[in-house]
């Protein structure tokens, strides 16, 4: 019993961690150095990879569901480091800035110290995942206006 | 004979760098294009050279741009070389199209879908004249209306209101583990289906789109509809190594185009709508439209109909529809080949020579008769 609790808990851990990791990565120009600035400064960690970019192959299904093909690759840079407690933390950010590599690595590691992880998810994920959900809602609010409305026009006897 | 190296001309190449750069320029006076401004501005160009580019990248389709003076094929040409300088991080799992963020939607099949007819960013409803408007600098441009509600989180693909009935050939995993990937194996065929979409989705669009007209035209068979053509967001997943769960490490735009045609049915099958698929990154409708019907086009030899035109032909459409190697080809007579063609000039000397001789020969002979 207690096992299934325990690797309840640990999937539930995973698909946290999971899901900061994509905030972090999605997150778009300079939006992360401006909330992780200040907590990540004068923290001392060693790389355990150095912030380097790389690329990944998008895929794509054959009419949306069928066998799987290559559609072409993007950019993605990637980082790793570990805190003096030895936390290791590991970044991605779509595209090539270094830094948002970096700092999302270190946010990661912070994001699993048990004291700081409250602090770090008001302050860095949950203004991260609104600014993409407002982003993304302006998006579809602009399209919502360009939805057809058909009507049916009712042809009749001349008005009298 | 031994390849001759002809030394000089190093300083005429150093000075056409310099040249070209100043070209590049322009007008000294004019303020220089920004990376950031070719990227907002001409987002349809830095598109296009994302996908046949083959690297989603809005920044460096930008400079790419730039740096090409606006030449397409140049700029794509730059991303391919790029990319050589990479590592392979990772594959995705396939992105997931019907849960694509949707800034557009049409389809010419139903008027009536869940979800409705989202006409979107699009150039089709206007009357095409120019807008000396836009040539007038400090004017406020018209800004976008925004509705009070957005739109379904959830907007279903229209091709599967078909499958229900079975009208439609379904589109299933059949669960192959190897994807044919053209950036680490040479072409092959008969090609699969993935090595086929992958070769569109990078195609030259001029091309795929001229086969794609001649398929229309008499030279195929298709009878298109439309099915759904969508512009929106997707997610790319990836599965790093060093975590081994998924994340979802970025946003991409994508354009698709579920094509639906006719299909008269076989000794085996009934009658059924087929498909054809297009797909690429950044919003390019002409792309995947005509990439959908070339894509079915080609699954001629799959569907038993018989293989008689151009882009039904896999071996002609895949071998010449990268506009990298096409051009790389077509361009590489204009540098030196004077070691060639002086072999070339000999031989023809040679061969009127052995005709004159010839010709002579036949009028001393009729003389003498």
């Amino acid at each position: 019993m207690n096992s299934i609790i325990k690797m309840e808990a640990e999937r539930a851990a995973i698909a946290q961690r999971s899901d900061w990791l994509g905030i972090l990565s999605r997150s778009i120009g300079g939006e992360l150095e401006a909330l992780a600035t200040d907590l990540t400064s004068g923290l001392a960690f060693e790389w355990l990879r150095a912030p380097h970019v790389g690329l990944v192959m998008v895929r794509g299904r054959a009419g949306g569901t069928g066998n799987v093909f290559n559609l072409g690759e993007m950019t993605v840079t990637r980082a790793s480091v570990r805190l003096e407690d030895g936390t290791v933390g590991h970044g991605y950010a779509h595209g090539r800035d270094q830094r948002q590599a970096e700092l999302a690595a270190i946010v990661d590691a912070l994001l699993q110290l048990p004291d700081r992880h409250d602090e770090i998810m008001a302050k860095v994920i949950a203004p991260l995942r609104q600014k993409a959900e407002a982003r993304r809602l302006e998006q579809s609010r602009k399209a919502a206006a360009t939805k057809v409305e058909f009507f049916t026009l009712v042809r009749g006897e001349n008005p009298a | 004979m031994a390849y001759v190296a002809v030394k000089g001309g190093e300083q005429a190449i150093l000075n056409t760098h310099r040249l070209i750069s100043e070209t590049r320029r322009g007008n000294q006076a004019l303020a220089e294009l920004t990376l950031a401004q070719i990227s907002a501005q001409f987002g349809l160009a830095v598109d296009r050279v994302m996908a046949e580019g083959s690297i989603y990248d809005r920044e460096l389709a930008a400079l790419a741009l730039k740096q090409a003076q606006g030449d397409m094929i140049e700029a794509i040409f730059l991303l391919r070389a790029y990319r050589t300088t990479l590592p392979r991080i990772a594959a995705s799992e396939p992105v997931d199209t019907s849960e694509m963020a949707i800034r557009r939607r049409v389809s010419a099949t139903f008027k009536d879908i869940p979800g409705g007819q989202v006409l979107g960013p699009t150039y089709d409803y206007t009357h095409r004249l120019l807008d000396f408007a836009l040539a007038a600098e400090g004017l406020e441009r018209s800004q976008a209306v925004v509705a009070a509600a957005p739109l379904d989180e959830q907007v279903p693909q229209v091709i599967d209101l078909l499958d229900s009935e079975g009208l439609i050939e379904e589109e299933s995993d059949d669960g192959q583990e190897e994807v044919f990937d053209l950036t680490r194996e040479p072409m092959r065929f008969p090609a699969g289906r993935d090595q086929r979409l992958q070769n569109l989705a990078r195609g030259d669009e001029g091309f795929v789109l001229g086969l794609a007209y001649s398929t229309l035209r008499g030279y195929g068979h298709n009878h298109p509809f439309v099915g759904e053509l969508r512009l929106g967001e997707v997610m790319v997943e990836i599965v790093p190594e060093e975590l081994g769960f998924p994340v979802a490490i970025a946003e991409i735009t994508v354009t698709e185009c579920q094509m639906i045609n006719q299909f008269r049915g076989s000794a085996e099958k009934p009658p059924q709508f087929t498909r054809g698929y297009g797909l690429t990154f950044g919003h390019n409708e002409r792309k995947v439209m005509a990439m959908s019907l070339v894509d079915r086009a080609m699954r001629a030899r799959e569907l038993g109909e018989d293989v008689r035109y151009p882009a039904q032909d896999e071996e002609f459409v895949l071998s010449h529809a990268d506009n990298v190697e096409a051009n790389g080809f077509v361009t590489h007579f204009k540098l030196p080949h004077y070691v060639d063609f002086q072999g070339e000039l000999q031989l023809v000397r040679q061969l009127r020579a052995e005709h004159e001789a010839t010709r002579e020969a036949a009028q001393m002979k009729e003389a003498a008769e």
